[in-house]
């Protein structure tokens, strides 16, 4: 693969249930060391599937996963070992205390008991003041966090985050893309999936969308947001027009707002972009010019276009 | 071998049973008093020696047997059915863990439970009656191989269950009654000739009939039989577990 080490390879991986529901189809996919990757899709995309494979709760169908270059069906051990896996729901052992579950955890994955580290990881999460509570009393976003703590606790080398941050509030979705920069920090690789595509656009370095179990594109995020993110310019008029003037027809003018704004989409990398003539010609027409608006479309736009656009 | 993962689940499982002390422990001797009480103290005074054996003795290792067969069973299927229907099954699923670790953990500590749970009846039955035990070794052999061999068809009721009344209907419906017409209360000679044969079909008697052979010497079948059967049980269910492991059935999607 380009640009550095694999962390996982995903190979010809098909997922289709009893049911015939094909849920994954040939989805191919490198992810490199040190990154932090986004998953994104609608739901039913196949996104939880396609890590649930990986970690080895659900079965391929045809095809293999490598996780640092190791089989994760035929060394399953060494492939597991490297992984961490933070699921969707919140699955907790109601019961226990958190530091009984954490610690659960870290022998369950091969690894010898460490209380320092268990307290390394309960202070990084805030979980400290709370590690001798049972997890029934804790709230939501505490619970979350222990799930975190829990499978960081075998120290991991690849973190799989499965919306790490629905339903959280905002504080806790600040900590926990602090707690993620740091890991990568650390050289842990993070696949991350999420509804929030401002997540995708503020942690990740690379994105890939999945829709109807087909991976549509991997790209790096600055990339993709170049290559597919439109650039726009909206003017507001002082009074409505009927319709675009034929003088404007090379600009590809939308009227919108009911006549009173003009909008010119444009390519924001190119050296001339004719907003100057384009304003000039306004001005011959002596069309009055209210106010002027740039807009860059958002990683959501372009996640929106790529899953509705397709057929 | 993941040994750290063989001790955490088992720590995880026996940690449960001290923090249920009373359901896990204190319920079950409670109830195998109260047996001895009527059975053994009320009841038993008024009946004739079975087997040259006075009846609060005899039902002795038929009551421990009947607690050993219903606290295996219950344990083993609650430690595996418990995490599948709060979901933290995928941490099991997803650790790098044999088959045989998950069920050495698991059945493990459900075995554990139930052989502490029968020791302790054994003791508690001693206040009521007076017996001896004749083959201390093998009577702690049939203990063991009982709780393993019935931990390990709980496991696979908790694999198989997908709902708390499926967990429990196999016991109730099943184990109980069998446990009961096994001779747990009465030597099988006692029947008549037909159901006497009827009753042979019943893997209970044999479990029944060795354990109490390890404490009076005295025993419907030969003790080699009752191992046989025990053993051939036992293997019945590595069997299902294995295919349970190597198919993913109920466990993986």
């Amino acid at each position: 693969m380009a640009g550095g080490t694999a962390a996982i390879s995903i190979e010809g991986v098909t997922k289709v249930y009893p049911n015939g529901l094909v849920a994954l189809q040939h989805v191919n996919l490198d992810i490199r060391a040190g990154e932090i990757f986004a998953l994104l899709g609608p739901n039913g995309a196949g996104k939880t599937t396609l890590i649930s494979i990986v970690c080895g709760i659900v079965n391929a169908t045809s095809g293999r996963v490598l996780a640092d270059g190791h089989d994760t069906v035929a060394d399953y051990r060494a492939a597991r070992r490297k992984i961490g896996l933070v699921p969707q729901e919140l699955s907790t052992d109601a019961f226990e205390t958190v530091w009984a579950t954490v610690s659960f955890s870290r022998g369950l994955f091969g690894r010898r008991a460490d209380p320092a580290h268990i307290e390394h990881v309960l202070r990084e999460l805030s979980l400290w003041d709370k590690r001798h509570s049972k997890i029934i009393t804790l709230s939501g976003g505490m619970k979350r966090r222990v799930m975190i703590a829990k499978a960081l606790s075998h120290e991991p080398r690849i973190l799989f985050l499965d919306e790490p941050t629905a339903g959280v509030d905002v504080e806790l979705r600040r900590d926990m893309w602090d707690m993620m920069r740091r890991l990568r920090e650390s050289g842990v690789t993070i696949v991350l999936t999420t509804h929030y595509i401002d997540e995708a656009e503020q942690m990740a370095d690379r994105v890939g969308v999945i829709d109807r179990g087909r991976l549509i594109v991997v790209e790096e995020k600055a990339a993709l947001m170049q290559k597919l993110g439109k650039t726009q310019l909206l003017v507001t008029l002082q009074h409505a027009l009927p319709d675009v003037p034929d003088s404007l027809s090379p600009w590809r003018l939308e009227l919108a707002a009911g006549g009173t704004e003009l909008l010119y989409t444009y390519d924001g990398q190119a050296e001339s972009n004719g907003i100057s003539s384009l304003l000039r010609q306004l001005d011959l027409l002596g069309v009055e010019v209210k106010n002027l608006q740039t807009r860059q479309s958002s990683l959501e736009d372009i996640f929106v276009d790529l899953v509705h656009g397709r057929p | 071998m993941n040994r750290h993962a063989i001790l955490a689940i088992y720590r995880f499982e026996m940690s449960r049973t001290w923090r249920t002390l009373l359901q896990s422990i204190v319920s079950p001797v409670i109830s195998t008093s109260l047996y001895f009480v009527v059975f053994g103290a009320a009841i038993g005074s008024r009946m004739a020696r079975v087997d040259g054996v006075s009846y609060g003795a005899f039902i002795v290792p038929g009551l421990v047997m009947l607690s050993l067969l219903t606290q295996s069973i219950a344990n083993a299927s609650f430690g595996i059915y418990f995490p599948k229907f709060v979901g933290t099954i995928y941490e099991i699923l997803s650790a790098p863990v044999s088959a045989l670790e998950i069920v050495l953990g698991y059945v493990g500590a459900a075995a554990s439970k139930s052989i502490i749970l029968g020791l302790i009846i054994l003791v508690t039955a001693r206040l009521f009656v007076p017996f001896g035990v004749a083959h201390p070794v093998w009577m702690l052999g049939f203990l063991v191989l009982t709780a393993v061999t019935f931990s390990l068809f709980g496991f696979i009721i908790g694999i198989w269950a997908d709902s708390f009344e499926k967990l429990n209907l196999v016991p109730l419906l099943v184990v109980t009654p069998l446990t009961f017409l096994g001779g747990s209360f009465y030597s099988i000679g006692m029947l008549p000739p037909f159901w006497r044969s009827v009753t042979l079909f019943n893997p209970v008697v044999y479990l029944v009939s060795g354990f109490r052979w390890s404490f009076f010497g005295v025993s419907d079948i030969g003790p080699g039989v009752s191992l046989g059967m025990t053993v051939m049980f036992l293997t019945v269910c590595l069997a299902i577990v294995f295919w349970i492991f190597k198919t993913g059935y109920r466990l993986k999607r």
